[in-house]
């Protein structure tokens, strides 16, 4: 039943490690749960959780696995079960090894019980872990006020029924993507790198010049690290991106306040990329398409933002653009999107609309020209790394059903 | 293995309301030895919840403020070259001895102490990426070593050490798996009521409901960039009743404003909530 929840929760997409679980084990076997499924439910959070855009996972996963059960569940006896006959995950990593040696299972299991003892001979009154009127510090009085029960006080509300209320929902990272988050996710982009005026003192380069000096010290500076990131941001503002236009001005405003690239620049397209870019679409201002290109260097970093569907002429046609009255030249859209993604170092296209619907085929097409992320945090975060070519730290979120 | 569980337990104090599961989290992560992790929305009480814990646990508090140019090894110590080579120069002191010249930080410091004290790394997020993962460490064994004298510090007593984040920056996976993790939700209407009332025991009831009401109205706002927080609400009833601005004006409309919204944008975004309840807004 124990590492069944453990098992449950991976299955859920929650990464938890084994850190997590034998911490939880420990603090379990130390009695911080007090036999109580609500303090249950918010102590395992505390430790397997790490992140607040995933404590609606856990909720759901927890209500799940402990609906029906609140009454008959025993997280002792399951507890010291599981400790009789551990089960544990086969995809260890070395960490995870060398851990599970030194937490030492048996010893655990010798203190859990020692504790379950204890906890059996001085109940009510007693001082020491549970039980109501006694001395311990937890105890049961408080107001609780998320409402999660604790200990016996009656009226309450179930763990479970507070898992199910889902109050984090908001908080998911594959919803919400406010300013902020933006701009914490935009900012991993950054390559420090020195370069401009010098503001630092160097040590080591003043000890060696004054070494060198004799003695007469030599005060050596350079300048301080620099972000050298430079963005070019190519946002779609074409009628089916209406419905996301809030999300794209947060993502937009995000890139925008943040300081910290070498340069920002942004432009705007109608549903394809023709021979022009928009500073300003309702008046189609805005620099030539091969102007913006002979500009943008490996130096550089592109991402566009669309939804990448429109009539296949519109990216395969000659007249694609001109249709719309987008373009004068016959060059189709497509051809502008592969000479954009051989310009910078590296490039991703957020897409607003969900994975699902990715196969349509212009938004297929593109794909092959581009490497595309959900505009969403969790794709944005995985955009980052991809561009920073660093290996992906998330997995596919397991966000499913 | 550990000692039994710590004999003090935190309970908030009597400036400091904490939620259960904010207390357990506490006294897990203290039992179990681990830093705890704090977030949540700005004004939701993160760096007064070290400060409280120092309090109830009677430890004394070290603060570590992070900032963009901060390293891991400052808050370790910090070896003064320059005063050192300023030393030698002039020949001032006697500069054989290198101690003189290693100044601690507040990591330094926690561990160096004596008793057990509470560390609050403030802010971790503000610093470079690699920050966290040059504390883990440290942070995992409770010791280090001063290069330059060849000393090693170890702990005497674990301190305990709370970080706190804004969200700025999402945190390397390692150094998460070692932190209990805390998410300060927003306090609910009741709540917040009890709040209000630490900070201002004798609160008129009505006036108390009448603000919380406003208040949280003015939270769902879509269109307002910055919502207010706890420490905006407590002045600004502070301020509607050194005022003596009578509850009913609160129907119609929201006297001082300025105390819970402080951006101009935001402002304007309330004049034009179209709801016919606020007629005039009063800076």
């Amino acid at each position: 039943m124990f590492s069944g929840f453990f098992f449950h929760l991976r299955a859920r997409g929650l990464k938890v490690g084994l850190t997590e679980w034998l911490a939880l084990l420990r603090a379990l076997a130390r009695g911080h749960e007090r036999a109580n499924l609500g303090t249950f439910y918010s102590l395992a959070r505390s430790l397997l959780v790490k992140k607040e855009a995933h404590y609606d996972l856990y909720d759901r996963a927890f209500a799940e696995w402990f609906g029906g059960l609140e009454d008959q569940y025993q997280l002792d006896e399951q507890l010291l079960q599981w400790l009789e006959n551990p089960t544990l995950p086969r995809d260890l990593t070395d960490e995870e090894r060398e851990q599970l040696q030194r937490m030492d299972l048996e010893t655990l299991k010798e203190q859990f019980r020692e504790r379950l003892r204890t906890q059996r001979e001085r109940h009510d009154g007693g001082s020491k872990w549970i039980g109501t009127g006694g001395t311990s510090p937890f105890g049961h009085g408080g107001r609780n006020p998320q409402g999660i029960r604790v200990g016996g006080a009656g009226g309450g509300r179930s763990a479970v029924q507070i898992a199910s209320e889902r109050r984090f929902e908001n908080l998911r990272g594959d919803r919400v993507l406010d300013v902020r988050q933006l701009g914490a996710a935009l900012r991993r982009l950054r390559r420090l790198a020195r370069d401009a005026g010098p503001e630092e003192l160097d040590i080591d380069e003043t000890i060696d010049k004054s070494a060198k000096n004799g003695g007469e010290i030599e005060l050596v500076l350079r300048p301080p690290r620099k972000n050298r990131v430079k963005l070019l941001l190519l946002m779609d503002v074409g009628g089916s991106m209406d419905p996301h236009a809030d999300t794209c001005e947060r993502l937009f405003s995000a890139a925008h306040k943040s300081t910290h690239f070498q340069a920002f620049r942004h432009y705007f397209f109608h549903n394809c990329v023709y021979d022009r870019l928009y500073t300003d679409i309702s008046r189609y201002q805005g620099p030539r398409t091969d102007e913006v290109l002979k500009q943008i260097d490996k130096s550089w970093t592109l991402v566009l933002v669309g939804d990448a569907w429109m009539g296949p002429y519109e990216l395969g046609a000659e007249s694609g653009g001109i249709a719309w009255g987008m373009s004068t030249s016959r060059t189709p859209g497509i051809e502008w999107l592969k000479r954009l993604a051989e310009r910078p170092k590296a490039s991703a296209w957020l897409n607003p609309e969900p994975r699902r619907i990715w196969n349509a085929p212009t938004v297929a097409v593109i794909r092959r020209v581009f490497p595309m992320f959900e505009l969403t945090l969790d794709g944005l975060s995985a955009a980052v790394d991809h561009l920073r070519g660093a290996r992906p730290t998330l997995p596919e979120p397991g966000l499913v059903p | 293995m550990l000692p039994a569980m710590a004999a003090k337990t935190f309970d908030g104090t009597a400036g400091y309301l904490a939620s259960s599961d904010l207390r357990d989290a506490v006294n897990v992560a203290v039992d179990l030895e681990k830093p705890l992790l704090i977030k949540g929305e700005p004004g939701t009480g993160k760096t007064r919840l070290a400060e409280a814990v120092a309090e109830a646990l009677g430890a004394p508090l070290l603060v570590w403020n992070v900032k963009s140019t901060s390293k891991a090894k400052d808050g370790l110590y910090v070896y003064d070259t320059v005063a050192r080579l300023n030393d030698a120069r002039f020949n001032d002191r006697d500069i054989r001895d290198i101690r003189q010249y290693i100044k601690y930080g507040p990591l330094g410091r926690a561990l160096l102490s004596d008793e057990r004290v509470v560390l609050l790394i403030d802010e971790v997020d503000k610093a470079d990426l690699e920050f966290p993962n040059d504390l883990l460490h440290e942070l995992d064994r409770m010791s280090f070593t001063v290069d330059e004298t060849g000393e090693v510090v170890t702990a005497r007593r674990r301190p305990i050490v709370i970080i706190t984040s804004n969200n700025e920056k999402e945190l390397p996976d390692a150094f998460l798996r070692r932190c209990v993790f805390h998410f300060i939700a927003f306090p609910d209407e009741e709540m917040m009521r009890d709040i209000v009332r630490v900070h201002q025991p004798d609160v008129e009831e009505k006036l108390l409901s009448s603000c919380l009401v406003r208040f949280y109205w003015l939270r769902k706002q879509p269109d307002i960039k910055k919502r207010p927080s706890t420490s905006e609400l407590i002045d600004w009833i502070a301020a509607l009743r050194r005022a003596g601005v009578p509850v009913e004006r609160l129907e119609g409309e929201l006297p001082f404003v300025g105390l819970l919204l402080k951006k101009e944008a935001d402002v304007e975004a309330l004049i034009n909530v179209k709801t016919g309840k606020v007629r005039s807004i009063r800076q």
